[in-house]
């Protein structure tokens, strides 16, 4: 059967690469080929990375039922606190830090 | 009647054009795939193999143009069949037999190795650069073939086009019947408003 | 989802990925329109490549053949598409060869002269961009994000059109002849392309927001965008009644919307022929993908 692979473009050094689109090739070889003149004849990438698609797992569900917001910067509203610590120093309000 | 521009002196015409007119010749047949290959990517990459094939034959009709004081165009499209030197190898039509045009693709790769190495050795600076290019790209060419060699090798009719042309791969003399409408498709719009620009 | 939460989902400009569900109605029209868009750029590889052969310079050979090449490119890309959306590519080329199938009015007609690839590069390349534009807002992302790479590719396309015809018209009375008889055979088939003009909102592809744009506004901007420059480089439009009004809208002669559906239900002049080598083609090569792809034939 002829596979499907999936193809990777790195438009240039400094960026990620992305996914650029699929190709249908008998084998790695052919697939080589064709990500090269499909993605790469314009000297559009500098490098191509082709992935056998069933080597790809895609996973879309993600659990956080108990509101993990410890490790997040909405977990912390300081505000309120903030507020208070300055009143009791003084109000040093005008002053950095 | 022998066009004005061959009738002068040169060191390239006699080594080049013969290479020039095989690549044009074969990137011409090689393009009659466009559109019509045996699946839509390898359609592609074969497209990108006829244009380096047509930009090998301008490259080289470029050095011989300078020698002979004329451009790269005229000598590719202004002389008469007669004039032309490929090999009646790559006149041959293959459309749509997909087993010789491998075949053929397979075969003229390896002898048109030869010949590019040996210009590599030129003492003419231009010709030995421009030939280390085209190995550079006919590399790939090579590796072309050889993964539909690979895939094809046991394909009856894979075979038998590979013995039956074979023999041809080296021959070179009369053109054969078929480069007549070649050239005279090749020609037509060109000569249709004589001096244009197109 | 519900079809309605669907329906709003869209409109409010969501995107929609391969693996979502989708009604069905919407899926059905996706693939329809998407296999349409591959089959146009298939089949009009096949005006084009005869001129390849015959171009009269060796640029001119090396851009046309490049052109043609990102149109097989897109072919690929757009089955490629519809593949993953559950219709296999030959299941798509059969269906072309045997008429189940469309493809554009345009490439149903033949190519006669230089002026022909001249005017296809330049004006029809123009209105299929202008409707590749706006189908970069698609709803069906997987399709968007090829647009992308096809808008970007077809950039070339019209200015090797423009080059070609400006050479002619800077060129000979004869090129200048080419190119004026090749517009006035072009001009009908041009007007019909972007469709008959019916409300965007009564139109499926607008609904469903895959494409972003009613077929009057895609014609309008092509006119807005190609008639002046037609103007400007010295040649005429074939229609008495085409101008702009004071309000900015392009007036023309209706076009024949029987002819241009007589055309696309396989009827055009050259349908019958392109689609035979299609099938001639496919017949001789069926060997390789057996052996290659290991495909049923």
């Amino acid at each position: 059967m002829s596979r499907v692979f999936e193809v990777f473009r790195l438009e240039r050094k400094g960026q990620p690469f992305q996914h650029a689109g699929s190709i249908a090739a008998p084998d790695e070889t052919f697939a080589d080929w064709y990500a090269r003149e499909q993605y790469g004849r314009r000297g559009e990438s500098v490098a191509l990375w082709v992935v056998p698609r069933e080597a790809i797992h895609e996973i879309d569900e993600f659990v956080d039922e108990l509101q993990r917001n410890y490790h997040r910067v909405d977990g912390y509203p300081l505000k309120e606190k903030l507020a208070r610590a300055r009143e009791r120093a003084g109000t040093r309000a005008g002053t950095s830090d | 009647m022998v066009s004005p521009v061959l009738r002068r002196v040169s060191e390239r015409a006699p080594l080049l054009l013969p290479i020039a007119d095989d690549e044009l010749v074969l990137g011409w047949r090689n393009s009659e795939w466009t559109g019509i290959a045996p699946f839509l990517e390898e359609d592609v990459a074969f497209s990108s193999i006829a244009q380096n094939e047509i930009g090998h034959a301008r490259a080289l009709y470029e050095l011989v143009a300078a020698e002979l004081d004329t451009t790269a165009d005229e000598l590719a499209f202004d002389r008469s069949p007669d004039e032309y030197r490929c090999s009646a190898f790559v006149e041959l039509r293959l459309v749509p037999d997909w087993a010789k045009t491998i075949a053929r693709h397979y075969l003229y790769e390896q002898a048109d190795e030869q010949r590019i190495k040996a210009l590599m050795e030129s003492d003419d600076d231009e010709v030995s650069g421009l030939a280390a290019k085209i190995d550079r790209e006919e590399a790939y060419h090579r590796m072309h073939a050889q993964m539909w060699f690979d895939r094809l090798q046991d394909e009856p009719r894979f075979v038998e086009a590979l013995e039956e042309l074979r023999p041809l791969a080296d021959k070179r003399g009369e053109h054969i019947p078929e480069f007549a409408e070649l050239w005279d498709e090749m020609t037509m719009v060109r000569r249709s408003v004589v001096g244009a620009t197109w | 989802m519900t079809d309605e939460q669907f329906l709003d989902y869209v409109q409010g400009g969501g995107q929609v990925e391969t693996s979502d569900s989708m009604p069905d109605e919407y899926r059905a029209k996706l693939v329809k329109f998407i296999e349409m868009h591959g089959n146009s750029e298939l089949m009009g590889v096949l005006p084009e490549r005869e001129w390849i052969l015959r171009a009269p310079t060796l640029q001119r050979k090396l851009a046309l053949t490049a052109k043609v090449q990102d149109e097989v490119g897109h072919a690929q890309l757009i089955y490629r598409v519809v593949e993953d959306l559950g219709k296999t590519r030959e299941q798509c080329l059969e269906d072309l060869i045997s008429g189940k199938s469309k493809f554009h009015n345009v490439f149903h007609y033949p190519t006669k002269t230089w002026g022909d690839v001249g005017v296809i590069a330049w004006l029809v390349d123009a209105a299929a961009i202008i409707s590749q534009k706006a189908l970069l807002k698609c709803s069906y992302a997987p399709y968007a994000r090829i647009m992308k790479k096809i808008c970007w590719e077809e950039s070339f396309h019209i200015l090797h059109g423009r080059d070609v015809i400006l050479t002619m018209m800077n060129g000979t009375d004869e090129q200048r002849e080419l190119v004026q008889e090749a517009l006035d055979r072009w001009w009908g088939p041009l007007m019909q392309f972007h469709g008959n003009p019916i409300p965007r909102d009564e139109d499926p592809m607008f609904v469903w927001r895959i494409k972003s744009q009613g077929n009057e506004e895609a014609r309008q901007q092509f006119l807005d965008g190609y008639v002046p420059q037609i103007w400007e480089f010295g040649l005429t439009v074939p229609d008495p009644n085409l101008r702009k009004t004071d309000d900015g809208v392009w007036e023309y002669t209706e076009p024949d919307w029987d002819e241009l559906k007589h055309v696309v239900t396989g009827h055009g002049p050259k349908t019958a022929e392109r689609l035979g080598l299609r099938q001639h083609t496919r017949e001789e090569t069926e060997w390789v993908r057996r052996t290659v792809l290991a495909e049923a034939a």
